[in-house]
C-alpha cells in the first residue's frame, strides 16, 4: 500500500503526576505506526486522551514510557532543544484555532518555520510565496490575520505547516471553527494536497463524518486506540 | 534572525503605542537628566579650568620658607639673612640645570611703593623690576611707544613702562605724550629719574594672588635696574616658572625644590624652599567637580533605574499577553533560545529607542541650562556611545528575566493559554 514507516508508537503511556498520590494515567500504551503518504484520521470523544497522543505524535510532549520513533529517529528521549527542531523539520502544526501571529502579515507568518531554521531571507520570501500561491492566499499574502476570514486564515496556517517540507502535517480539529462550507473548502485542500503531492497528513478530529472521507480511522477510547478501519471513500 | 527579531519587536512596540511611549518615558527621563547634568558640570569644568588657564596653569611657584623641624627644641627665630635668599647663581643653575623641562623663569623684584610726580602733581606707584620673562607673563597691552627691549634689560637702562591710568593722573588727556620724557620716582627717601619708553592699558587683575588694593598701578623697569638703584645683591625671596609643555609639574616641583635643597639649603639652620604648581590646584578643583558631578549623576541614575523597573513589569505584562504567541512559535520550532533572544531585543529596542530620545531631550536641557548660566556646554561623544551602550546593557539586564521566563514556557500550556 504506502511507503516507509515515518511514526511507530510503540507501548506509548503518558502519566501526570508521576509518584503523587494523584497519579493519572492518560495513554495506556498505545501502537500506532504510520507511512509515507497516508491520509489517516484520529477519532474519538473529549476526554478520549486525543488532545495527550496529538502532543505526544507532535513532540510537544514526551511521553512517560515506550518508544516513539519519528522518521528513524528515536525521540522518546531528546533534550528540548532537539524536539524544537524536530517540531521545525519534521512536522507541519495545523490548529482548530490557527494560531497565526498577530499584526504579522500572512508572508512573514508562512516565514517563520524557515526563520527558525535559519533559512535565507530571500529564500523564505520566494518559498512563502509559492506556499500561499499553492493555497490560493496570493493575492492576500500582505494582510494580517485580522483582515482575514477564519478560512482563508486556515489556508495561510496549513502554507506555514508546509514551509519546511516536513514529513508529516498534524492537523488538530482543523475546521473546529469554520462553518461547513468553509470547512468543506479545507478539507478539501488537504486531500488535493495529499492525493498531489503524496503529503502525509494526520488528522485529529471527534467528526465521524470527516474521518469517514481519510484512508485510515483509529478510534480512541479512554487512552486506549480501540478500532482501525478504512475510511468509506477507500472502501471499494 | 537579529534583524527579524527587531522587526518582531517594533511590531509588537507599534501595536500597542501609549504602552511603548509610557514605558520608554522613563528610560527617557533617566538618560536625560544624566546627560544634562554631565553637560553642566562640564561645563562648569571647563569655565573654572578656563580661568585657571588664563593665570597661566604651567606656572610654579618656589619661595623660601623655615624647615620643618621634627622636635620643636631645635627651631631657634632668627631673622632672614642676605645668605639665606635665593641667589642670581641658583637661579642660573636651575636655567641649565632643568633647560630642558623649564620653558623660562620669572623674576620680579617689588621695590615697594613709589611716589612718581611730574610738576606739581604726583601719584603712588608700584615699582617692580621685572626680567624679559616676568614682563611677558604679565601679557601687556601697549597703547603708546614700546615695551621694554632686550638691550634695556642687558644694558640696566633706568627705562621704565607706565599704565596710562597713572600717566592720566600726572598728564590729563595728554598722557601719551609721556612717552620720552623723564619721569621722578622717590623711593624711600631717594629720587630716581627713568624715562618713559612706553605706556600699556591697565587692567584690573582678575588673579587670586592679586593685591587687595589695586588702585596703585606698576611702574616695570629691567630687573638689574632694580637692584641697581640701591646697590644690593640680585637675590630674591621667592621666583615662579613657566614649565614647559607636558611636562609633569608635581614632579617638576619636586625636582627643582629637591635640587635646590640639596645643593644650597643643605647646611642652612632654618630656611630652605618650598614650592607648588596651579596644576595642583586646578587638579584638585577638577577632582572635586567631578565627584560633585559624579554624585549628581548617581542620583539621576535612580530615576533610570525606576524606568529599567518599568521596562521589566511591561515585559512581563507583553509576555503574558502573547503566550498563545509564544506557544505557537515553539510549535513552529522556536529554540528556547530564539524566544529569550526575542523578548531580551525587545527590551533593548524600548531602551535604546528611549535613551536615543533621552540623549536629544537631555543635550537640549544641558545646553539650554549652560546658556542660562553662561558658559558654554557641550555633550562629548562619549556620553553619547556610552548612553546607548548602557542603553543596550540595561535591556538586556531588566529584558533578561521576562524574557528567559517566556523562554521557558511549557509549549503545550502556552498554546492552550486563554
Amino acid at each position: 500500500m504506502a511507503g516507509e514507516v515515518i511514526i511507530e508508537l510503540k507501548n506509548i503511556y503518558k502519566r501526570y503526576y508521576v509518584g503523587q498520590p494523584n497519579e493519572l494515567e492518560i495513554l495506556h500504551g498505545i501502537d500506532l505506526t504510520i507511512r509515507k503518504g497516508e491520509f489517516v484520521s484520529i477519532v474519538g470523544a473529549s476526554g478520549s486522551g486525543k488532545s495527550t497522543l496529538m502532543n505526544i505524535i507532535g513532540v510537544l510532549d514526551r511521553p512517560t514510557e515506550g518508544q516513539y520513533t519519528l522518521s528513524n529517529v528515536d525521540v522518546s528521549a531528546a533534550k528540548d532543544k532537539e524536539l524544537s527542531h524536530i517540531r521545525n523539520e519534521k512536522i507541519g502544526f495545523v490548529f482548530q484555532t490557527y494560531n497565526l501571529i498577530p499584526r504579522t502579515s500572512a508572508l512573514k507568518n508562512v516565514e517563520l518555520p524557515m526563520m527558525y531554521n535559519r533559512k535565507s531571507p530571500s529564500y523564505r520570501r520566494e518559498r512563502a510565496k509559492e506556499l500561499l500561491a499553492m493555497v490560493d492566499m496570493g493575492e492576500r499574502m500582505m494582510h494580517t490575520p485580522d483582515e482575514l476570514s477564519g478560512g482563508q486564515k486556515q489556508r495561510v496556517a496549513i502554507a506555514r505547516a508546509l514551509a519546511n517540507k516536513p514529513s508529516i502535517i498534524l492537523a488538530d480539529e482543523p475546521t473546529g471553527a469554520l462553518d461547513s462550507s468553509t470547512g468543506r473548502m479545507i478539507m478539501d485542500l488537504f486531500h488535493k494536497l495529499h492525493k498531489e503531492q503524496g503529503i502525509t497528513i494526520v488528522l485529529i478530529t471527534h467528526s465521524n463524518e470527516l474521518a469517514e472521507e481519510t484512508e485510515r480511522i483509529l478510534t480512541l477510547k479512554d487512552g486506549v486506540i480501540t478500532g482501525e478501519r478504512r475510511g468509506a471513500a477507500y472502501v471499494s | 534572525m537579529f534583524l527579524d527579531n527587531i522587526m518582531i519587536a517594533l511590531t509588537a512596540l507599534k501595536s500597542n503605542k501609549l504602552r511603548s511611549f509610557l514605558t520608554m518615558l522613563g528610560i527617557v527621563i533617566g538618560i536625560a537628566s544624566v546627560i544634562a547634568i554631565m553637560i553642566v558640570g562640564d561645563a562648569v569644568n571647563n569655565s573654572v579650568m578656563d580661568s585657571f588657564n588664563n593665570m597661566g596653569a604651567n606656572t610654579i611657584t618656589f619661595y623660601l620658607t623655615e624647615k620643618e623641624f621634627e622636635d620643636e627644641n631645635d627651631y631657634v627665630y632668627r631673622t632672614m639673612k642676605s645668605t639665606d635668599m635665593i641667589s642670581e647663581e641658583m637661579i642660573t643653575d636651575i636655567n641649565e640645570h632643568f633647560a630642558d623641562r623649564v620653558d623660562k623663569i620669572v623674576l620680579t623684584a617689588s621695590m615697594g611703593q613709589a611716589s612718581v610726580s611730574e610738576r606739581n602733581k604726583s601719584t603712588s606707584v608700584q615699582l617692580s623690576g621685572v626680567n624679559a620673562a616676568a614682563l611677558s607673563s604679565k601679557d601687556l597691552t601697549m597703547l603708546e611707544g614700546r615695551t621694554l627691549s632686550a638691550r634695556d634689560f642687558s644694558n640696566s637702562a633706568k627705562t621704565a613702562l607706565i599704565s596710562d591710568k597713572a600717566a592720566k593722573k600726572l598728564y590729563g588727556n595728554n598722557y601719551k605724550n609721556v612717552v620720552g620724557k623723564p619721569i621722578e620716582a622717590m623711593v624711600g627717601n631717594k629720587m630716581h629719574t627713568f624715562t618713559v619708553v612706553g605706556v600699556y592699558e591697565y587692567k584690573k587683575d582678575s588673579s587670586i594672588y592679586s593685591s587687595s588694593d589695586s588702585s596703585n598701578t606698576s611702574l616695570y623697569i629691567p630687573l638689574r635696574t632694580a637692584f641697581c638703584l640701591d646697590n644690593s645683591d640680585i637675590s630674591f625671596g621667592m621666583f615662579e616658572i613657566q614649565a614647559a609643555t607636558g611636562e609633569d609639574q608635581t614632579k617638576l616641583t619636586n625636582d627643582i625644590k629637591d635640587y635646590l635643597n640639596v645643593h644650597y639649603y643643605k647646611n642652612n639652620d632654618l630656611y630652605n624652599i618650598d614650592g607648588f604648581s596651579l596644576q595642583s590646584y586646578i587638579d584638585e578643583s577638577k577632582d572635586a567637580i567631578g565627584k560633585i558631578k559624579l554624585a549628581i549623576a548617581a542620583i539621576a541614575a535612580i530615576s533610570l533605574l525606576v524606568g529599567g523597573i518599568g521596562v521589566m513589569n511591561i515585559m512581563i505584562v507583553s509576555i503574558t499577553e502573547r503566550t498563545r504567541e509564544i506557544g505557537t512559535r515553539k510549535a513552529l520550532g522556536a529554540e528556547n533560545g530564539s524566544i529569550r533572544m526575542q523578548f531580551i531585543t525587545e527590551a533593548i529596542v524600548i531602551c535604546v529607542i528611549g535613551g536615543g530620545i533621552g540623549i536629544l531631550l537631555g543635550k537640549g536641557l544641558g545646553s539650554l541650562a549652560s546658556h542660562l548660566l553662561h558658559i558654554s556646554g557641550s555633550v562629548s561623544p562619549l556620553y553619547v556611545a556610552g548612553c546607548v551602550l548602557f542603553s543596550m546593557v540595561f535591556g538586556v539586564f531588566f529584558g533578561y528575566y521576562p524574557a528567559n521566563k517566556a523562554a521557558k514556557l511549557n509549549p503545550i500550556d502556552a498554546l492552550r493559554y486563554e
